[in-house]
């Protein structure tokens, strides 16, 4: 299993003899191909007169000498060739028409960065474009013409409302035990672990029980719209609204938005209990902390303000979810790979601007003394 | 410029996804009651044609006129008004998947129309029944064939009685029985209702059984290189890559 060939008198003789199965030696095959890259080489010759078996890597080694026979402008004759080899090499030849896809142009960097500046600018264009449609939309529903049928609303709600108790009450306590714990560790050393009871209640009213529930919904919700929008985008279904005049807004965005912003801050007074419950545990069962001093103590600490300041985060991520998530599934491309890219950029986004939106709600608030 | 059977007049249309021109300075004509065949290879830009003459996506540049309204330089509301008088059968049949066949045809109906729920009901029986889905209303799109939905999203887009009705590829995906079907109710809509039918495809049997105008796009060129009846530009090729597609690229057999 080797390639024999020689030149002579400019004449490249290439004889292939016995079996050439799983064939894979790049340093022959870079010689034999040296050969006619060195310009020498003015007729090529291949002779399989004694060839065996052979597959698809022989194919590879014809198909790319040829190639750069003909790259030489140096005509190729075949000796003894198997039909089906003869004919596996010209198919792998006949090619209709060159791709056309669009050549890579390398721009200077002053223009990579106007193009880059024009994209974001464009993205941020589209982005608002789709908050004012979904703004739009809502007040066509305030007004009773929007397109949006009521099971549609329903069943988004159902799907992130009871369905998420679950995992939300499970995380919410495991938050809360975790608080607990870490708050614990540092109290202790003053001697005043009481006070992890207060610790966990402000921590959760005022801004974890609501990150928490933000984040699940994000994973869960907000990836669930995008994925089945963007499934319906695949599937023409956006075509067919489009077409027939229905604003997808009223009909695939606002139902979710509502269902999504209703839900939240409920899930978040779940969440705020739940977390309270995880710290009692720790507190009551392993700090030692009698359950009525922590009760006192969690009651004392628990404040109007920091709870609705929690549901008013609730409200804003909820809105932020559901928009990531319809926006992402609607601007998603037509392939299954487009709806995967679709589903995780909608959760990234939507933790994101959470985050943002948190850092501009808590210093908003800061200014007002809230 | 255009006769009075013309229903949609297509001039110096350019088709593009932003730098990339798929169709160049289209011209053609669909006179009312014609079923028109939007033909040529794969890649050659004919679903996107049908985004552009659905006004999915905008024209690069160019005409279009469907009943005598530009339906380029078209308003919002405008197009509305146009795109009610015209059905779209897609390629998948974009059925909604969370509602039942019943409430995919009704939707267009509630949303232009003021009609009674139960004529609105006896409409959606209706419409399945000429598409051969009598009973069918309560099932949803993933409880029926491949067949079956473009026959729902048939009745679907015939739901508010179009002038025209748009096919995207509608034997795309479907065994031969299934496809005559389709073929045979496309002859049906457009013999007995007089509805202008264009069809997106490359199914030769679908050409040359429901076809009596075309043009053949070509991707080389993006531009129409042929027009007229498929069994007379069978009879006729103006080319030979339009002879090589009615053909099947089997010279030998049909070489002249």
């Amino acid at each position: 299993m080797k390639l024999d060939f020689n030149v002579e008198q400019k004449k490249l003789k290439l004889a292939l003899a016995g079996d050439y199965r799983d064939f894979d030696d790049e340093e022959a095959k870079s010689r034999l191909l040296g050969a006619v890259r060195g310009g020498s080489v003015r007729e090529a010759v291949i002779n399989a007169g004694n060839i065996g078996s052979w597959d698809s890597t022989l194919v590879v080694v014809l198909y790319e000498l040829i190639r750069e026979c003909r790259r030489a402008d140096v005509p190729v004759s075949y000796e003894d060739f198997p039909p089906n080899l003869r004919r596996l090499v010209e198919l792998a030849f006949m090619v209709d028409r060159k791709p056309s896809l669009p050549q890579k142009v390398f721009l200077p960097p002053l223009e990579t960065l106007g193009t880059f500046g024009i994209s974001l600018w464009r993205s941020i264009k589209k982005g608002l474009g789709f908050i004012g449609q979904s703004l739009t939309s809502s007040r066509r529903w305030l007004t009773g013409t929007a397109v949006m049928r009521k099971v549609d609303f329903l069943f988004a709600l159902q799907d992130c409302s009871y369905k998420a108790v679950g995992i939300v009450s499970l995380v919410s306590f495991m938050v809360g035990l975790i608080l607990a714990f870490v708050g614990a560790v540092q109290l202790k050393t003053f001697g005043a672990q009481i006070y992890v009871s207060s610790l966990v209640a402000i921590g959760m009213t005022r801004i974890m029980g609501a990150i928490m529930v933000g984040i699940i919904m994000a994973g869960r919700t907000g990836a669930s719209y995008a994925a089945a929008i963007g499934t319906m985008q695949v599937n023409e279904e956006i075509d067919a609204l489009k077409t027939m005049g229905i604003p997808v807004a009223d009909f695939l965005v606002l139902p979710r938005i509502m269902a999504l912003t209703l839900s939240v801050p409920f899930l978040v007074i779940l969440a705020d209990f739940m977390g309270i419950v995880g710290g009692g545990f720790v507190g009551v069962l392993m700090l030692d902390i009698p359950y009525a001093e922590y009760y006192k103590y969690t009651l004392d600490a628990l404040d109007m303000t920091n709870f609705l300041v929690g549901l008013f985060h609730g409200l804003v991520f909820g809105v932020v979810i559901s928009l990531c998530g319809c926006y992402f599934g609607i601007n998603c491309g037509r392939n299954a790979d487009s709806v995967g890219k679709a589903t995780t950029q909608a959760v990234v986004t939507a933790i994101v601007w959470m985050i943002v939106m948190t850092g501009i709600i808590t210093f908003i608030f800061e200014v007002l003394g809230i | 410029m255009s006769n009075t059977k013309t229903q949609i007049s297509v001039r110096n249309l350019t088709v593009a996804y932003g730098d990339f021109v798929l169709l160049k300075n289209a011209d053609f004509d669909i006179n009312k009651g014609d079923v028109f065949i939007i033909m040529g290879a794969s890649g050659g830009g004919k679903s996107s044609l049908l985004r552009v003459l659905t006004g999915l996506v905008p024209a690069a540049s160019g005409q279009i006129v469907i009943d005598g309204v530009d339906f380029t330089a078209a308003t919002e509301s405008e197009r509305s008004k146009i795109m009610q008088k015209c059905g779209i059968l897609y390629q998948s049949g974009a059925l909604f998947s969370s509602m039942t066949l019943a409430e995919n045809i009704a939707l267009p109906l509630r949303q232009y129309t003021d009609y009674s729920d139960k004529l609105i009901s006896e409409l959606v029986s209706l419409k399945l029944a000429l598409v051969g889905l009598t009973g069918f209303e309560e099932f949803y799109p993933s409880e029926i064939s491949g067949g079956m939905k473009k026959r729902a999203g048939l009745a679907r887009a015939l739901a508010l009685d179009p002038g025209i009705v748009y096919f995207d590829e509608p034997s795309a995906g479907l065994d031969p029985i299934s496809s005559k079907m389709l073929d045979d109710l496309i002859i049906d809509i457009n013999r007995s209702l007089g509805t202008t039918i264009v069809v997106v495809t490359h199914e030769l049997d679908s050409i040359f059984a429901i076809g009596t105008n075309s043009v053949f796009l070509d991707a080389e060129t993006k531009s129409i290189i042929a027009r007229g009846n498929p069994r007379e530009l069978l009879k006729n090729p103006p080319n030979e890559e339009v002879y090589k597609f009615l053909t099947r690229g089997a010279e030998k057999k049909y070489a002249k």
